[in-house]
């Protein structure tokens, strides 16, 4: 009987007791081990505790917090009480955390530490129906007399007190097609919506990828991306239950570099960013490095892209270049990758956005197997991805099996598997729209090339239309934008109007650096962002990206901003996506201002400070016209 | 004030400390209470940091009299001081910039390290099991402070708040019953002095420590201790609950200046202005 993710656990339990280890945590300096037969136990106690606090079938366990045994233990006793758990993100501020708990109907929530507490605190009556939080990490929280307010232990203290039988004939009520998570999207339009997965939903597509890409048993995975995202649930959760591998959850999140070196993960999934990160973590130490280790690195890097061309190509290599390739290897790119902590990496994915080529040049010269995923969170997060042997930079792969993805008439991506999503929690409308005859509808336009590799485009409702009719992605063009690595974010506009423009958040950390190596000096991020060199960096770049557009997408003005986007601010969602109509809305005067006579705008900016004092900031921006010259 | 005194867990009574002809300190006395943060206030050159070294033993008061827990310490060396459970911060860093924080919390155990060379030397049996005891101490201590991710840095070469942390962790390490903070939250930006403010908070409630603390910035002193004593040319002006000192004529007169509304309007408005 292993309909549920719960009745996996004690598969496993029952197969490995405590002779492997299920999840690993460090914590004062050592990382601690749970065996499969102690994750049970942990589990049943928890949810034995929870019935005690009135958790009845089909309830929702909300859970905020990092990434801790305890997050999943939580998320996995509720299951095992035939209850759904709804993550939230960990960052996410009262507001935000009120509006999904609240509407998720949870009445039990399971955090962290005093920083969550004392948010749900803040949302107060806007959570009525809250009546319990449970905490795990106690500090600071010892004044606070609430009988609301209880911790993990104790919870698992009154579970003491059922009979152990109760878990046993909970666990085996369980049904491939209760409902095992609510995943909140980030959703870049409106308010979140509550996707609804099903215990099979998970397991299916936990079972196709791992048939597609096999991990271990004995395998290693560090979990250290927020648990309410369906792409660590995937992992972390559904394919560690499956397979059986080791998670491992990092000392604190400042730590995971360190920690993702200690434990040499196998397999490994990130969005974007953090491989971008990486490479500009190696950039930046490498252009510290004396003249030597910079020559050595740029010539055994130039062998690895040449290595990675003709894998591509399907070439081999002769016999001097096996030598040289060995040597490129054993001198350069085997430490670096061990420095990184990819030494065993036999598999990365990427997904969530688009991975700039270079970046994923990078890692495969290095010799890492760096794989694009593509899904959404209605389908257990992943649908497509790259097959080993088979990467092609500019698309994101093929089907895993029982999938099947084809493009509708209107030039929208639409999948079916058994993966796919119930609908959205008290939302009909939104499900209705998303969900029909069985295929789910991205809202993504794309297309599947010559080899049958599927190519995500833009998101169908972003699509604009130039003055003239003539079309353009912004997000395509945008993607080609954050390619650069002094490019943060960029925002596209141009719907209606003569042309396309620009709004750019430059990179603090390495146009810092690029500014400080030409002794170009500034102070703050708003000073930086507006001197006359790095709009001059920013132009040479946006002319690099305008030589690949077609005539009618080329960028005609850009605005460096003076802020980054922010979630805080709305500005992005939790995930780090823009959220497209709100930042429009939000810089109306500014876009206003690119296709007008001035070559400055004035904004005007509330900065609110931690005290609560607010001031507004009058910022003038200036405005570059591509091709030289500047409006006058 | 006499059933404060009586029940004081360190107390100084009547401190005359003098360089020279610099007077520092002129008849101090203070009571401070089992668990609560205590602060010292006072313009520049007031005797604060001079009562701090007066009681941690680095100065020699002329007259007057030390009592930790009924104990008379005036005049006990530092080390002596530090074993009786009494550790302290500086006001300029005091670390040793070329080890790691994780060598320098551990120096902080050495007052409860009792093996000797040879133990060290050979270093299985007592010394392996001391090392480890210790180690677990200051991995609490590097938890609690949230900087494990700087553990094995070289301390010269983290940036300043940090390292006022980790100073903050090595008079930790000593598991101090008293424990004497001067200045922890100078040059610090307002984020990284909330942080320390917390911590601050979080030593005294989580582990029971009494605090005494010399700060200048008064937010953050009204905020936290429960009593505060206030210093000018080494005398105590003034003492009680941040409400009473706040209100005390005394008190606004030698600290804030004659034109104290008129200062306090001007650090408002520096205050206002935004950083960009």
């Amino acid at each position: 009987m292993t309909d549920t993710l719960p009745q996996l656990l004690l598969r496993n339990a029952e197969r490995w007791g405590d002779g492997r280890v299920a999840l690993r945590e460090k914590e004062l300096g050592i990382w601690r081990e749970t065996t499969w037969a102690a994750y049970l136990e942990n589990v049943r106690r928890f949810a034995l505790g929870l019935i005690q606090l009135g958790f009845e079938r089909g309830d929702k366990l909300a859970i905020v917090g990092d990434n801790r045994p305890e997050w999943v233990v939580a998320e996995l006793a509720a299951q095992a009480l035939g209850g759904a758990s709804v993550g939230l993100y960990q960052d996410a501020v009262a507001s935000e955390l009120a509006f999904v708990i609240d509407h998720s109907d949870a009445r039990i929530v399971v955090v962290e530490d005093q920083e969550q507490v004392d948010k749900l605190l803040e949302a107060g009556a806007r959570i009525p129906r809250v009546k319990k939080i449970v905490f795990y990490d106690p500090r600071g929280l010892r004044s606070y007399a609430r009988d609301t307010l209880l911790p993990f232990t104790e919870v698992q203290r009154l579970g003491d007190g059922v009979p152990t039988e109760r878990f046993a004939e909970e666990l085996a009520r369980g049904q491939a097609g209760d409902i095992a998570l609510i995943c909140y999207t980030s959703g870049t339009t409106g308010e979140p919506k509550g996707a609804m997965l099903t215990h099979e939903n998970m397991t299916r597509m936990a079972g196709n990828l791992m048939s597609v890409d096999p991990v271990g048993e004995r395998d290693e995975f560090v979990s250290f991306l927020p648990l309410a995202w369906i792409g660590e649930q995937m992992m972390s959760v559904a394919a560690a239950l499956t397979v059986g591998f080791t998670v491992n959850f990092p000392e604190e999140p400042d730590t995971v570099q360190q920690n993702i070196r200690e434990i040499g993960p196998h397999v490994m999934f990130a969005p974007p960013r953090i491989w971008e990160n990486l490479l500009s973590t190696v950039q930046v130490k490498i252009e510290d490095s004396p003249w030597i280790k910079r020559r050595f690195y740029d010539l055994a890097l130039k062998i690895g892209y040449e290595r990675t061309a003709r894998a591509f190509a399907r070439a081999r290599p002769g016999a001097l270049g096996r030598v040289r390739e060995a040597a490129a290897d054993v001198l350069v790119l085997a430490p670096l990758k061990d420095s990184l902590g990819l030494s065993r990496l036999r598999r990365a994915y990427t997904g969530g956005a688009a991975l700039g080529p270079d970046a994923f040049r990078f890692f495969h010269a290095l010799g890492v197997n760096l794989k694009q995923i593509y899904g959404q969170t209605e389908i257990a997060g992943i649908s497509v991805l790259h097959r080993d042997g088979d990467v092609k930079f500019e698309t994101v792969g093929k089907p895993i099996p029982e999938t099947d993805v084809r493009i509708s008439d209107s030039g929208e991506i639409v999948s079916r598997s058994p993966s796919v999503f119930q609908g959205y929690y008290k939302n009909p409308q939104a499900t209705a729209k998303s969900l029909r005859d069985g295929w789910l509808y991205s809202g993504d336009s794309g297309l599947i090339d010559e080899d049958g590799h599927l190519v995500v485009i833009d998101r169908m409702a972003d699509v604009m239309t130039l003055a003239d009719e003539s079309k353009f992605s912004p997000q395509y063009i945008e993607n080609k934008l954050k390619f650069s690595p002094y490019v943060k974010e960029a925002v596209v506009v141009g719907q209606d109007r003569p042309f396309v423009g620009a709004l750019v958040n430059i990179d603090m950390a390495n146009v810092g650096k690029w500014a400080e190596t030409r002794q170009i000096t500034y102070t703050t991020y708003t000073d930086l962002a507006q001197k006359a060199q790095v709009y001059e960096l920013v132009s040479h770049h946006v002319d690099r990206v305008n030589r690949e557009l077609p005539r009618a997408a080329k960028i005609v003005r850009f605005v460096v901003l003076h802020k980054e986007l922010d979630p805080d601010d709305e500005e992005l969602t939790r995930t780090r996506k823009v959220r497209r109509r709100f930042v429009e809305e939000r810089y109306a005067d500014l876009i206003a201002g690119l296709y007008g006579e001035r070559a400055e705008i004035l904004v005007e900016t509330e900065v609110r400070y931690q005290t609560g004092k607010a001031t507004v900031m009058r910022v003038p921006l200036r405005v570059h016209t591509m091709g030289g010259e500047r409006v006058a | 004030m006499l059933a404060r005194g009586m029940s004081a867990q360190f107390s100084a009574a009547d401190l005359h400390l003098r360089f020279g002809g610099v007077v520092a300190l002129a008849g101090v006395s203070i009571d401070v209470e089992r668990g609560e943060i205590f602060a010292i206030i006072g313009p520049n050159g007031a005797g604060k940091t001079s009562l701090l070294n007066a009681v941690s033993g680095l100065y020699r008061p002329q007259r007057g009299r030390i009592t930790l827990e009924g104990r008379d310490i005036t005049g006990l060396a530092p080390y002596r001081v530090a074993k009786l459970g009494v550790a302290r911060s500086f006001q300029n860093i005091e670390l040793f910039a070329g080890m790691s924080v994780l060598d320098n919390l551990m120096l902080g155990r050495h007052v409860h390290m009792r093996g000797g060379v040879l133990d060290g030397a050979v270093y299985w049996g007592r010394a392996r099991a001391e090392e480890v005891r210790n180690r677990e101490v200051v991995e609490d201590i590097i938890d609690f402070l949230e900087i494990e991710h700087i553990r094995k840095h070289v301390v010269g070469t983290l940036p300043y708040g940090l390292q006022k942390r980790v100073e903050l962790g090595r008079a930790l390490a000593v598991e101090p019953r008293l424990l004497l903070l001067d200045e922890p939250m100078a040059g610090m930006n307002l984020e990284e002095k909330e942080d320390m403010a917390r911590f601050v908070l979080d030593i005294n409630e989580e582990r029971g420590v009494t605090v005494v603390l010399i700060e200048h910035d008064m937010g953050v002193v009204m905020d936290i201790s429960s009593h505060v004593a206030v210093l000018d040319f080494g005398k105590k002006i003034a003492q009680g609950t941040p409400d009473e000192v706040r209100a005390d004529p005394n008190v606004i007169k030698a600290y804030l200046g004659e034109e104290s509304e008129a200062i306090r309007a001007a650090e408002r408005a520096i205050a206002a202005e935004p950083v960009a």
